[in-house]
């Protein structure tokens, strides 16, 4: 019967897995608002839930806007998981990216308007590869645990932002980064949509790279070879893959893809700056529930960003109803957490098919 | 420099050292157990997060030493608490340890600040500072010794050290150290000669999360009096420090102090009037760990002595 063949399907297996997770989190998230606040509990998680759509188009509009850096995000850390390498240093990246794009659309007057926010993009792109490379290169050439080595140069990153940014493009006054205003990114036709919302062509071109980075994975012969090297790196050195050049090449691209969230974000004509404080960038962080939540799969990675920017903005309009914003982040690392108990969902699935008769896959 | 300027360095050092021996120390028992925590920034600020709340709820009743000892007892219960959350994921569901190490990371900070907030209405959570010891008695007469380890100290600088000696003790001369360590390189055999593998790694695991728990705090109390839901990235140092120490305890000792005295460097070389002439910008002393980290573990880890069964969930059907 169809209905065997679905639950032993693999990706719907994965996909429910997930949607359970989902529902786990929800259910947690909505009992913490019980404690907290038994009497406006429920209006509170009905604003959580309706997310975006509490501020009408423009809400939605925010909640695009809030979603285009982590979905960035997530793809870089997603982009590496499929090729065997946790990318912890998306933050790092993300930010170096961010100052590069604010340097060259501050600093390079040169540059004709209509052209300079794509050269400041593509400077953020390879000031993100570079900063992935590193990391590429210690792991490829001395076996160094790309996890610790991303961690520092997060730090690294962080301290060199600052200095760089009170050395080049400092707003003494605010202590934060000068506004590139030539360099502003077009709306991109999303002013039309969502009037009055931060939207931008940003989100545009983030699901066009997340596309992409489809395209690549799963058709391209290069994306095979990543996700070999993933895999099992002796096995492919066998088979004849440079497994060096891949995991190099691997850190590059996710590098690249934060460096573009970073410098996407901060060419948005949406106030924000880059404060010389000696804090982590946090996008980057939030791309790793991004990733996890769609399985590293890129076209999953618009759909869960797109979630996890849906909870976000309900998290801000639940503060009407005076709660803690926080609530949000801990339901999203529960989710998270049951999403890594997904092998026992899948193994109930696979149970419940067999009730039903017949075999699995 | 003066003498006086280099007993306060070493001073100050123990303060960035102790935690990060605790909490690698920590980390070492559940990979050599086989299992990978990288939650042990989320259990440092849970831990932190717990123990400083009963400090500042007890204060006023309560002060001295005997409500560190307590506080340090609470720190290491929570984190235990906390991480066997990371076990269950790891050893029963066999799921992906870096995943739920993350989730445990993700949940600590927003589980602090909200649980403050809706608490006691701020995300900061502030203690008084009743606990430095000025001078210990007797020792602190010794010359030398004296003035770098038994004045201007806390309790948790002593603790740090028992907890390093007991550690390797523990792994090294008994049987249950011979057991964790065989579950970490070899866990069929260990499976086979009668260990219980999922115990053993069980026990790595809550290990790990009570020193991580304590690490927490032994982490705020010498340099602050508030705690506002984060540690910094300690969690994550302390994993570079085992992995720097090789994953034994008297290398991860050297890796820690190293860790502790560049830290130290960079947050107080204004008063070192050597460096303070060169007229390296702050941010340059600041990247110093970091920097000295990776080159370091540029020329060290190409001989990777890591557990070989860490973070592989164990399969008793393979061979």
């Amino acid at each position: 019967m169809n209905v065997k063949k679905l639950l032993s399907n693999r990706s719907f297996k994965s996909i429910s897995a997930s949607i359970f997770a989902i529902l786990f989190g929800l259910l947690i998230g909505y009992l913490i608002l019980l404690i907290s606040n038994p009497a406006q509990a429920t209006r509170g998680f009905i604003i959580i839930l309706n997310g975006g759509f509490n501020g009408g188009l423009r809400g939605v509009g925010n909640m695009l806007h809030n979603a285009m850096p982590i979905i960035l995000t997530g793809l870089s850390v997603g982009f590496a998981f499929k090729t065997g390498l946790f990318n912890i240093g998306a933050s790092g990246q993300f930010i170096l990216g961010a100052f590069t794009a604010i340097f060259i659309g501050v600093r390079w007057t040169f540059i004709p308007t209509e052209v300079l926010w794509i050269v400041a993009l593509v400077g953020a792109m390879l000031a993100g590869a570079l900063w992935g490379a590193i990391a590429g290169v210690l792991k490829a050439f001395r076996n160094v645990n790309e996890v610790i080595t991303s961690i520092m140069l997060n730090y690294i990153g962080m301290y060199l932002v600052n200095f760089l940014v009170v050395s080049t493009v400092f707003d003494l006054t605010r202590n934060q980064s000068i506004s590139p205003i030539n360099a502003y990114l077009p709306s991109g036709g999303m002013d039309i949509l969502f009037p009055f919302s931060s939207a931008n062509i940003g989100i545009i071109l983030a699901v066009v790279v997340a596309v992409l980075m489809y395209v690549i994975l799963e058709k391209t012969t290069f994306g095979f070879e990543l996700k070999a090297v993933g895999y099992n790196r002796e096995a492919s050195r066998y088979a004849g893959i440079n497994e060096k050049k891949s995991i190099i090449l691997s850190m590059m691209i996710a590098g690249a893809l934060a460096g573009l969230g970073g410098g996407l974000l901060y060419l948005s004509n949406t106030g924000k700056h880059i404060e010389v404080v000696d804090i982590l960038a946090s996008e980057g962080f939030n791309g790793i529930p991004v990733a996890l939540l769609g399985l590293s799969n890129p076209i999953g990675i618009i759909f869960s960003g797109l979630f996890v920017g849906h909870m976000n903005m309900g998290g801000f309009y639940m503060q009407r109803l005076r709660f803690v914003p926080e609530v949000i982040d801990i339901m999203i690392a529960i989710i998270i957490y049951f999403s890594a108990l997904s092998l026992a969902f899948k193994s109930s699935i696979e149970n419940l098919a067999r009730k039903l008769g017949g075999r699995t896959k | 420099m003066t003498l006086s300027t280099f007993y306060f360095l070493v001073q100050q050092t123990m303060f960035y050292s102790i935690p990060l021996l605790i909490v690698a120390i920590g980390g070492m028992y559940s990979e050599r157990s086989g299992v990978v925590n990288i939650a042990l920034e989320g259990i440092m600020i849970i831990g932190a997060f717990v123990s400083i709340f009963f400090m500042n709820q007890m204060q006023s009743t309560m002060s001295g030493q005997w409500l560190l000892v307590l506080a340090m007892l609470i720190a290491a219960g929570t984190g235990m608490i906390l991480s066997f959350f990371h076990a269950y994921a790891s050893i029963n569901m066999k799921a992906n340890q870096v995943i739920s190490g993350t989730a445990l990371n993700l949940f600590a900070p927003a589980f602090a600040i909200f649980t403050a907030r809706m608490l006691i209405g701020v995300q900061q959570v502030t203690f008084m500072n009743t606990y430095r010891i000025p001078e210990v008695p007797v020792l602190s007469a010794i010359p030398i010794l004296g003035d770098l380890l038994f004045k201007n100290t806390y309790l948790t600088t002593f603790v740090g050290f028992a907890i390093l000696i007991v550690a390797t003790i523990v792994l090294y001369k008994t049987r249950f150290g011979l057991r964790l360590r065989a579950c970490g390189e070899h866990p069929q055999a260990a499976d086979a000669a009668g260990v219980s593998v999922k115990k053993m790694r069980y026990i790595g695991v809550l290990i790990s999360g009570a020193l991580a728990g304590l690490g927490g705090l032994v982490l705020m109390v010498p340099v602050t009096t508030a705690f506002d839901g984060q540690v910094a990235g300690y969690g994550f140092l302390a994993l570079a420090v085992l992995i720097f120490g090789q994953w034994r305890p008297g290398r991860i000792l050297f890796a820690a102090f190293f860790f502790g005295l560049m830290k130290t460097i960079s947050a107080a070389y204004t008063g070192i009037p050597v460096l303070l002439a060169l007229g390296i910008p702050s941010y340059m002393f600041k990247m110093t760990p970091y920097l000295a980290t990776i080159i370091i573990l540029t020329f060290t880890s190409k001989k990777s002595a890591a557990p070989k069964a860490a973070g592989e969930p164990y399969d008793a059907g393979k061979r």
